[in-house]
Formats: structure tokens, sequence, C-alpha cells
């Protein structure tokens, strides 16, 4: 095991001997129109059974609800008025002027200059609705990883994160250790889907991989053929881009400061900055509100990031034991 | 688009409804254009636009009108071009009057027949004439019979001739630039607030940021789909945009346009070789009895030789589709077979029809890709008609409704039919998806695609192509041997395809037999290059003369796929777009009559002086060695009469059509007036409803009130139907796959947070929406995307309702059909249906079932006081509103 905290290279810590570059995604809401063709084409793609009771969420547009075991992309819907709008763009100013967004990265130095830019807000300013497609973050620190017991869950020479169905006990660890709630087990509850229009009139078969732990494999299948992943390929304005880990980064940094040169004070980075909780995330975001808004945690940390810690208080406490036991034995004695 | 400066995106939901698509929008966007949606509704393509206006469904015409009137009363139009390119300065003929004068009608309307008599509409001609049309002029009634504005789709109306009187100052009365600005100065801002619901604010602001993003330096383009289209003067809405487009300069340019976005893969293509009653390839019109009978009537109805540009060789187009159908069977000597086409004998559309098999006039019906019992208007008329039939054959990938509904649709439950009383006789055969067989498709920018087989069908489904070549291989067979006159058209088909070995014909060799070849000369047997190689003489077939060109060199262009990092902004070598490839058509506009690119920033194709002809990125548009300043003599006919400053070269006078003075039967300019069902009175005219509406008043047929009547109040809300990216429509492609019905599963219906509490609907419990035809149900999505509107003195509140859901046991997801709810009146320019707004009521609660849920409706019609004569006055009556009674004006 590596560093189990800060920015680091996970592939190079996971002693893959070679230079992959890391891969990752940077989904681009500002730029969403909520067409669910990611979350198709990803279901598509891994013949993920349908989930749900096929009746409304009760959620705008949103449907699907969550990242879960079957549904490895998830588009929210979210409606909001003017204060809501308000208070989004004035928390986003707070991170401006602060320089440094609290889970984006440092202040791009573009926004040195925004007292000069025109500050107007867009046009439509008193209702809007967003839409964000999210995905496993690929952490540089993996909660899930680090926690199962297994080894089901491996980090790819892509630095990315997936499970091996074969190797996976469904034991759940990884369940409790992702700080973003990704990782699920997948029921039996769902019901799977034909891969071919010969299937679709057989009886329903068993659910694949019912009972272990699934998410995101960014696509590992398609990635060592050097093919984007399918949500990627699929999405038609690039709101989600594929690509080398850093240039998803940089990427991400020269939109936001493009929508702050616009007066889009809203606009900021989440998972772009290499010093919080989880060292930074394979899938960037560019979010147009608080990420609580879209479901997301604000301040995620891996678990095992305070394992260091949670030694030296263990050790501090062995150390106790043995010198309270030293002291019971010898006191004994007297 | 992704070269616009500004995009207005009107009577269209691009984003959700056309995703792939809005790629360029988005494109555009990040470029820095300004994109604004107009909608009832704030929806996903809002959601990405700098600006959403909500607008009352249907006076959108208001609208464009304002803005029309604003680029004119503002002096912001583009002088140059619209002088030298648009038909602003010709003179029209005295007898004309205009809607402003006669109280909403135009002159030559014939309240008899509820249609125009359009002669007065004509341009003037020397001598005290008229120019009108070819083989003399057609009432109203008939053209609008055969839906005639259907046959211009390639290119504008015939006209006797072309020598048009003009006054290029544009300052005569009779100028059409003076008729059209007297025409739109009463369609103020003010009236934008008291009709569309739109404030003067959001008008200014839509108004300015317009006129800044058109010139000679930047472009507006426009994006409409059926929110356009499906109305009682559907066509009306796009003729608005179209004036407004050539005032501003913006067609023929990149960036520029009037954007039809088609509702799915290739209706593009279904309309260039038509699944249409009234149509022949590439828009030649189905011959009428009557008035084709010959075909030396025919082809003088479609075209004169003295009129100007490329339309003048219809001829040529039609007889070389003749030889392409009949070969060596159509001879000079019996008129290329032209007695082997059927004549249409009145209206034939597809809601006629439906008529027809309820008088048991219609013995049976193929439903290929098409789920009427959910997908058309009024979905009842649909799944009564077809009980009348004797028999039934539905195509397609799934068991829908509409190979459904005798066994469990809504008319069985209601107990309105019995499954054993019915004798239809339903055949359903399984059809091929698109991975499962080769051929094209043609999208909304006319380019088509190829598209190669992925995986052989399963089991018993089949292609089109397939199922047809065999059918008519049987039907052949059956009649062998005949010596029957009537039998000769089939018998003498070319009927004879290369197949694979599961008898698929090859799609290849059926794109060659459209694209043509030569039958003589020394190229005999090669496939054609271009439409301007055809002959009227039988030495070359085609059979769709647009097409022309796809297949030249016997290249299959439909596959080109050259990337376009790797090519030009105009990536002409991916695919092939009709006609001859062009991408942008009138691009000769794209220069200034001088032939200079209007500026250096929207530079697309000029004239090249040292090389005598027009270069630049994309096909010209244009005779490409035809000088700018050449002036031949107008009376020479055809392409050969056309100015070099004529870019409109399928107009018959070679010039944008400001006016149209002939080709629509319901008015020379658009006019405003509500639909057939509003809670809104027609505060520009006295005139109610369009005066041309095609009509059916018929007991299954009821219509609500309109404003002022009494009864209107029982119907008091507004509807409108549209698709969601999750779906398609009427749901045969995605209610039966689990990954699209698990994200929208339910019907559901839109509405404000006001109207919730006015009404007591709770969000995602249930309501019931209640026409003059039926009642449906729903869950309730309360949401701040619809917005109550005030117009004039009352709050107007629209409901939006989603039509992919359906009645029966098939599909993973089903639910009640929007489409139920409609009625049947027409545009008569298309004989398309109006079901984008009529009224209806709402109340929380699911509908009663069984023989209740014919009670509810009938309850209702009965409080509003609806006969059939409801709704359905072809001229209003000032004094009393629209109910019948009283002598008309």
């Amino acid at each position: 095991m590596g560093q189990l905290t800060g920015p680091t290279d996970p592939t190079a810590d996971a002693h893959w001997e070679h230079n992959h570059p890391r891969k990752g995604f940077f989904t681009d809401t500002s730029i969403c129109i909520g067409c669910k063709a990611c979350e198709v084409a990803c279901k598509e793609w891994n013949h993920n059974p349908q989930d749900g009771n096929l009746e409304l969420l009760g959620s705008s547009y949103d449907n699907t609800g969550s990242l879960g075991a079957s549904t490895w992309r998830h588009v929210a819907f979210i409606e909001q008025g003017q204060e809501r709008i308000a208070e989004a763009r004035e928390s986003g100013r707070a991170l401006v002027s602060l320089g440094m967004p609290r889970i984006g990265p440092p202040a791009p130095p573009s926004v040195a200059d925004l007292a000069d830019a025109d500050t107007t807000p867009p046009d439509t300013a008193d209702f809007r609705w967003l839409m964000s497609s999210d995905v496993c973050k690929h952490c540089t620190h993996a909660g899930c990883l680090d926690v199962c017991p297994t080894g089901a869950l491996f980090r790819t020479e892509f630095g990315t994160v997936v499970v091996q169905d074969d190797v996976c006990n469904g034991c759940g660890t990884c369940v409790a250790g992702c700080p973003f709630g990704v990782i699920e087990r997948r029921s039996n509850g769902t019901v799977k889907v034909a891969a071919s229009r010969e299937e679709q009139h057989a009886k329903h078969a068993d659910v694949p991989n019912a009972g272990v732990a699934q998410k995101c494999t960014l696509c590992y299948d398609r990635l060592v053929a050097d093919e984007t992943p399918a949500c990627a390929k699929a999405c038609p304005t690039t709101s989600i881009k594929f690509g080398d880990h850093d240039d998803m980064v940089e990427t991400a940094k020269e939109r936001v400061a493009t929508l702050h040169g616009q007066g889009m004070t809203e606009a900021r980075l989440y998972g772009a900055n290499e010093n919080d909780g989880v060292g930074g995330t394979g899938s960037v975001f560019l979010l147009l509100d608080e990420p609580e808004v879209y479901g997301l945690p604000p301040d995620p940390r891996v678990p095992t990031a305070d394992l260091p810690k949670m030694y030296r208080r263990a050790g501090m406490a062995v150390a106790g034991m043995a010198v309270a036991a030293a002291v019971a034995f010898l006191g004994g004695r007297e | 688009m992704a070269n616009a400066d500004c995009i207005i995106i009107q009577g269209s939901n691009m984003a959700e409804c056309h995703p792939v698509g809005f790629q360029w929008v988005a494109e555009a966007k990040a470029r820095g254009a300004k994109v604004i949606h107009i909608d009832p509704r704030f929806t996903r393509t809002s959601a990405v636009a700098d600006k959403h206006l909500p607008i009352r469904a249907g006076s959108d015409v208001v609208l464009l009108g304002a803005l029309i009137n604003y680029v004119i009363a503002n002096d912001l139009w583009f002088k140059e071009y619209v002088t030298a390119y648009t038909n602003a300065a010709t003179l029209v003929h005295e007898d004309y009057r205009d809607a402003e004068d006669l109280g909403g009608l135009f002159s030559g309307f014939d309240p008899e027949k509820g249609a125009y008599d359009n002669s007065s509409w004509a341009y003037d001609e020397a001598d005290e004439g008229a120019i009108g049309e070819p083989a003399g002029p057609e009432h109203g009634a008939e053209a609008g019979a055969r839906a005639s504005g259907d046959t211009f789709g390639s290119g504008g109306p015939p006209l006797e001739h072309a020598e048009v009187l003009r006054d290029d100052t544009l300052q005569d009365p009779r100028t059409v630039f003076q008729i059209v600005k007297r025409h739109y100065a009463r369609y103020t801002p003010e009236m934008v607030r008291d009709m569309c619901g739109i404030s003067e604010a959001d008008f200014a602001y839509l108004a300015k940021t317009i006129t800044e993003n058109s010139g000679r330096d930047r472009t507006t383009c426009f994006a409409y789909a059926v929110g356009w289209t499906q109305h009682s003067l559907g066509a009306q809405f796009i003729r608005a945009a179209a004036i407004l487009q050539l005032l501003l300069g913006n067609v023929g340019r990149p960036g520029g346009g009037i954007m039809a976005l088609r509702g799915h893969a290739s209706i593009q293509g279904s309309t260039d070789i038509p699944t249409l009653f009234n149509l022949l390839p590439g828009y030649l019109p189905m011959p009428s009895a009557g008035r084709h009978d010959t075909l030396e009537e025919y082809l003088k109805a479609n075209a004169s030789k003295n009129q100007k540009g490329f339309w003048a060789d219809a001829d040529a187009y039609t007889i070389s589709l003749l030889k392409a159908w009949w070969g060596d069977a159509a001879t000079a000597d019996n008129d290329w077979a032209y007695d082997y086409l059927p004549r249409l004998t009145g209206a034939h559309g597809t809601y006629e029809t439906v008529m027809s098999m309820l008088r048991d006039e219609v013995e049976g019906y193929f439903l290929l890709g098409q789920n009427p019992a959910v997908g058309s208007a009024h979905g009842r008329m649909q799944r009564l008609g077809m009980s009348h039939l004797k028999w039934l054959v539905v195509r397609d990938l799934n068991m829908i409704e509409s190979a459904t509904w005798w066994k469990d649709g809504p008319e069985i439950e209601s107990g309105e039919l019995r499954s054993e009383d019915i004798e239809t006789e339903v055949f359903f055969l399984p059809a091929a998806t698109h991975v499962e067989k080769a051929g094209s498709f043609t999208q909304t920018q006319r380019l088509l695609q190829w598209r190669h087989q992925a995986v052989a069908p399963p089991g018993e489904c089949q292609s089109e192509l397939q199922f047809f070549y065999e059918l008519g291989h049987l039907i052949r067979e059956k009649l062998a041997g005949s010596q029957d006159e009537r039998d000769r058209p089939l018998l003498d088909l070319t009927w004879d395809y290369p197949t694979d070995d599961h008898g698929d014909p090859d799609p290849e060799s059926v794109l060659a037999e459209i694209n043509g070849r030569h039958l003589t000369g020394p190229d005999a047997g090669k496939p054609l290059s271009a439409y301007t190689e055809l002959r009227a003489d039988g030495s070359t077939t085609a059979g769709c003369w647009i097409y022309t060109g796809v297949y030249a060199e016997g290249i299959n262009h439909a596959a080109n796929r050259k990337p376009g990092q790797e090519q030009g902004p105009a990536a002409t070598e991916w695919g092939w777009a009709w006609p001859a490839n062009r991408r942008i058509l009138y691009n000769r506009a794209s220069a200034d009559p001088a032939g200079k690119p209007w500026s250096e920033r929207k530079k697309y194709i000029w004239w090249d002086e040292d090389q005598g002809k027009w270069v630049g990125e994309d096909v010209p548009d244009f005779p490409p060695t035809l000088a700018p300043g050449s002036k031949p003599d107008p009376s020479v006919g055809g392409p050969a009469a056309l100015s070099g400053d004529d870019p409109f070269i399928m107009q018959s006078d070679g010039k944008g059509w400001l006016f149209a003075p002939k080709g629509l039967v319901d008015g020379p300019l658009p006019t405003h007036y509500e639909a057939q069902e509003s809670p809104v009175a027609n505060r520009l005219y006295p005139q109610q409803q369009s005066p041309a509406r095609l009509k059916y008043p018929r007991k299954d047929n009821l219509s609500a009130p309109s404003a002022g009547s009494p009864g209107t109040d029982v119907y008091p809300y507004v509807f409108t139907t549209y698709r969601l990216t999750e779906h398609h429509t009427a749901g045969g492609m995605s209610r039966w796959l689990p990954y699209l019905s698990e994200l929208q599963p339910e019907m559901f219906c839109e509405v404000s947070p006001e109207l919730a509490a006015e009404r007591g609907l709770e969000p995602y419990g249930w309501a019931t929406i209640i026409s003059a035809r039926s009642a449906i149900e729903a869950k309730v999505l309360v949401t701040e995307r619809m917005t109550p509107l005030t117009v004039g003195d009352h709050t107007v509140h629209q409901i939006g309702l989603p039509y992919h859901w359906g009645v029966g046991n098939s599909a993973v997801v089903s639910g009640d059909a929007a489409n139920d709810l409609l009625g049947v009146t027409l545009d008569p320019n298309v004989q398309i249906q109006e079901s984008k707004v009529a009224s209806c009521d709402i109340r929380p609660g699911r509908r009663p079932r069984g023989p209740e849920l014919l009670a509810l409706v009938a309850e209702y019609q009965e409080r509003a006081g609806l006969t059939v004569e409801t709704g359905n006055r072809t001229v209003t009556d000032p004094a009393e509103g629209e109910h019948p009674g009283g002598p008309t004006p």
C-alpha cells in the first residue's frame, strides 16, 4: 500500500511498472442537457439490470434517484428559483474571492482579473434547471479499495478502481468505505435485460453478479481496447469528457475561469483539489451550486485517511495499556 | 448552426427532441452565440439557453409579426440584400386587398367553400394583367384537398412567366415591401404583451438580440419543429419566420436560415421519396383527376417553360421518374406511361382516410413504423376507424397498441367495443431494426447518410425493402397473364433487384435506381452525376431527381465518412446532401450583388473574376459561370433566364418571397388567428380562427367553444403535447425497452404551482384532464417551469402533456394517451393536425373506469352546450363571437 492521504500517483502507488497516464472524466454540468444518454449507454454496454419500480420518483425528471449497483451514471435534475440562484452565485463568489475553492483547485490565474470582467449575470436569472451526470469518482485514495478484504477491488493500470466480480464475496465492507455512497451490492430485486432481440421473449434469466459489489469500471474493458467509455462516447454535447486525468483537470480549470469571466460566479470545481480528503478524484466535475445541492458530500474523506492517526492513537493506547499492565504486574509483586 | 451568432429556438424543444443535432447549438454557444428559447414550457432546451421566454401556445405569428414590424419601423432591414434578392420591389396586382382592410380576410374569400380564390394576390403584369399560374387558377378548396403546399419541398410555386414589374425605390404602395409594412403595422410590442403574454421588456430584449446579430458581419438562425407546424395555420408560422429572416438577410448564409428539425431518423427522406398521398418523389405532385388528366396538362400545371430557374425543367424530372419506374414500357407513344399513375379524386390524407374507414369505405390498412392508436390526433377515432377494417397489417418491432387495441384498448375498457364483435383481421409482421438492415437515412439537413447492416434480423423479422419486394413479386405472380389494362402498371413495373442469401434486396441497387442513369448515347448505362443531366426525351432515368448525384461515378456518396477535422468547414465529404451535395441552400446569397462576400467573417461563396466562376467552401447553388452582373432577357425562361442577382434558383422569379402571390391557400401573408379552441379572443381581427382551416364538424369530433362564447369556462385551460428525450413518439421504439422505460415510467402532466393551487392538485398525485373529446389521467408534476401568463385581462394556464404512453398490456410501461384528447382540425396547406394547442379542464384524482368515463365526457359536453357547429364557424360574426347564427360580414 502506498501513501494514504494527499497528492500522489495512484498507479505508481499500486506498483504498476509502466507509465500509463491516469485516465478520468471531466463532467461539465454547465452544458449538460439532461438527455440521460450516458445512463442508457452505460447500462447497454455493461448489461446492467433494470432497477426501480417503474413509478415516478417524485424528483423532477430524475427517475433513477442515485448511483447504485446497477446504475453507474445518474443524472440529477434540480429546479431552482431566484433566491437559491442568488445564494449559489454568492457562495461561488466567496470561493473566487478567497482564491481557493473549498473543494476545487487553487484559484486559476485569470480569476485575478475578474474585477475587470463583465460579471453581469446571464439573462435568465429568475429560474434555472440544473442537470448533472454523476459517476464513480475513482478516487486517488479509494475507500472501497483500501478496505476490501478479498482483493476483489483493484487499481488498474489507468489509475481507476475496478471490482473483479468473480473474486468479490459480497461482504459489503466497501459499501461503508466509500465516502460518496457509490458502490453497492446488487440485489436480486432487479430485472435482467435481454442483450439481444432473440433473448427478448425468453424467461427472465438470473440477474448477473447478484449479491456482489458493483460500480462504474470507467469501462475498463473499453480502455484496454483504446476505446472511450460508453457514457462519454454517447454524450451529445461533450458535457462528459474523457481523457488523461491531468488534461481533464486543466480543461476544467480553464472552463471555470471562462465562466467566471462571463459573470457566472456560481461555477466551481469538484474533485479537482488534490489536497482534499480523497487526494482528488479521477472524475472531476464543474458544478453550478454547492455540492450538497447535487447530492454530493461537501467534504468527502476516505476512511483510511485517518489510518496513520488511528494507528498512532491505537499505538499510544497499546503502549498505555502495556504500561498500565506493567504497572499492575509490578504493583502486584509488591 | 455552429456558425450562428444568435439562435432562436421556437416551436421546438431541440435539446430534448434532437439532442444529437443540439451539439451544434452547444458549439455555437461555446463560440459566443446567444441562444434564446421561446416556448410555453421551460424545458431542457431552456435550461441551457441564455434566456427562456414563455409564450402562449399558438400566438407565434403575433410575435414574429411584431419582430417584422420592429425591423421595418426601425429601419433595421438589410437594404442591399432585401432589394436585390427578395421580391420586395415587385408590384402586386391592384385587385389585392389585405386582411388589414377586410377584418382578417384577404381578398378572394369564398365563404361557401371556406377557401380562397387567390387570383387577386398575383404579381402585376404589363398592360394591367396579372401573372397567373401556368395552367390557370386552382381554387383554394381543390388545392387544399390535395394539400398542395407539400409540393413546395424543393422549390416554389409556378408562375406563367417571370416578367414582373418592379419599383426598386420600394415606394410604390403596391410593392411587396409596402404591403408587408402595412400588414404588420399593428403587430406591436403591446399586442405581443396582450396576445403572447411576453412583456415589452422581454420583447425588446429579443428584438435587440436578433437585430444586433444580423447584417453583413453577423447572422441569426431560427430552429423550429412541430411546435410550429402542428397548428391550423402552421405553414404560416414558418412563412412568418421566413419573412423576418429575408428582411434581415439571414438566408443562404452561414449561421443563418430556418432549421426545420425533422422528428426522427429519416422523416426528411420520407417526404423526399414520399410516403404521402399527394406527392411523387422529388416533390412532384401526385396527378389530380380533372386538373392533370394528360401528361401535357400535368407538365404545364407543374411549371412553365417561361418561368425562371430550375423548376422550369420539371418535365425532365417527371419523365426520368416514369422511365425509372416503367423502363421500356414507358415510351414517347404512351406519354411515358403517365396513365399508369393513379389520380387523386379528393382529400386522402391520414385523417380523411380514418373517417373513410368509419364509413366502411376502406377494407385494409398497412401500418409501417406508425402507431396511430397512440400517436395520431383523436386516438379514439383512430381505433374505432380500424375496427371497421376487414384487415390490418402491422409491421413493427414490438406488439404496439395499434396491433392490440381490439383486445385491451381503451374502448374495450369503456365497453364501446367488444373483442368478439370486431371483424378486423389483424396481422402482425415483425420488422428488422435499423441496425439489422442497410440503407440510407436522410436527416434534417438533407444529408443522406449510409447505414451498414450490423447484425442479421432475428427470426422472421424482415427489412421493409424485403417485405415490399416480396409483396410486389407475390402480387405480380397473382396477376401474371392478366389482360386487364388496370394491371399493366404493376406488371410493367421495373421490379428486379439483386438479393442476398436471405432474400433481402441490395439497398445500394435501389440507391443507384434513385440516382438514375443514362439510357442512350456514349454513356448509356452509366450513373448520372447531376440533375442538370436529366432530359425530357426518355434518354435518362432518375427515381428522385433531387437525389441525382448521390451515386455519381457508381460510388455510394451517402457512405462518405471523412471526419470533420480532416476537411473544410462545410464538411462536404461527410455523407451527401441533396441537391448536388450543397450544404447551404441558396448560398449565392452569401455574396453581395457584385459577387463579393458580405463580410470576411461570413465569407462562404463568391465570384472569382479570374476563373470566371463561383467558388468557396460549398458547392455553389447557382449556375457555376453565371456572372454577378448578368441580366438575360427573362422571357427566355428556365435556368437561362436567371439574372446574376437571382439567388433563389428554385423560385419561379429567382427571388425570396416576402409576399407569396401563389402557393399558399390561406393567405399571401402570415396573419394571426387563434387556434380552433382558444380561451382568448383575437385582438387583431374580428376573425377568430383561420377562415381557411379544414374543419370536420362531426359528433365524434366536437370542439370546445372559444373566447366570448358561452361554455368557454367549462374547458378553461390550454394544453399542449410534446415529447421527452427518454421516449420515441408513440413509444413503439422506447416503451418496450427497459432501459428507456425506467427513465420515464409514467404518463404525467406539467402544471404551474398556481394552477395546482387553483384546482387542488397534489404533487405526484393523480389528475384527470378532460377535453371536448375524451378524458385521460396522469400523474401531476407541479413545477415552476410552467408559468401562468397574463394575457390581456385574464390569466392563461397552460398544461403540458407528453404523448408517449398508450393503453395496452404488451409494453414495459403503459398509460393514458394524450392524443386521445385532441380533435381533428387541419392546416389547409399541408393537412397537418392542430395538436399543439387545445382546451381542457383538469381536476384531482383518477379518471372513472368503464362507461362512467364516457358519462364524464358527455357531462362536460352538455355543460358547455357543445354541438357540431361549436367552434366550426368559417367566418366569425363580430357581434356573436364564433357561435352560429346571424349574417356574416
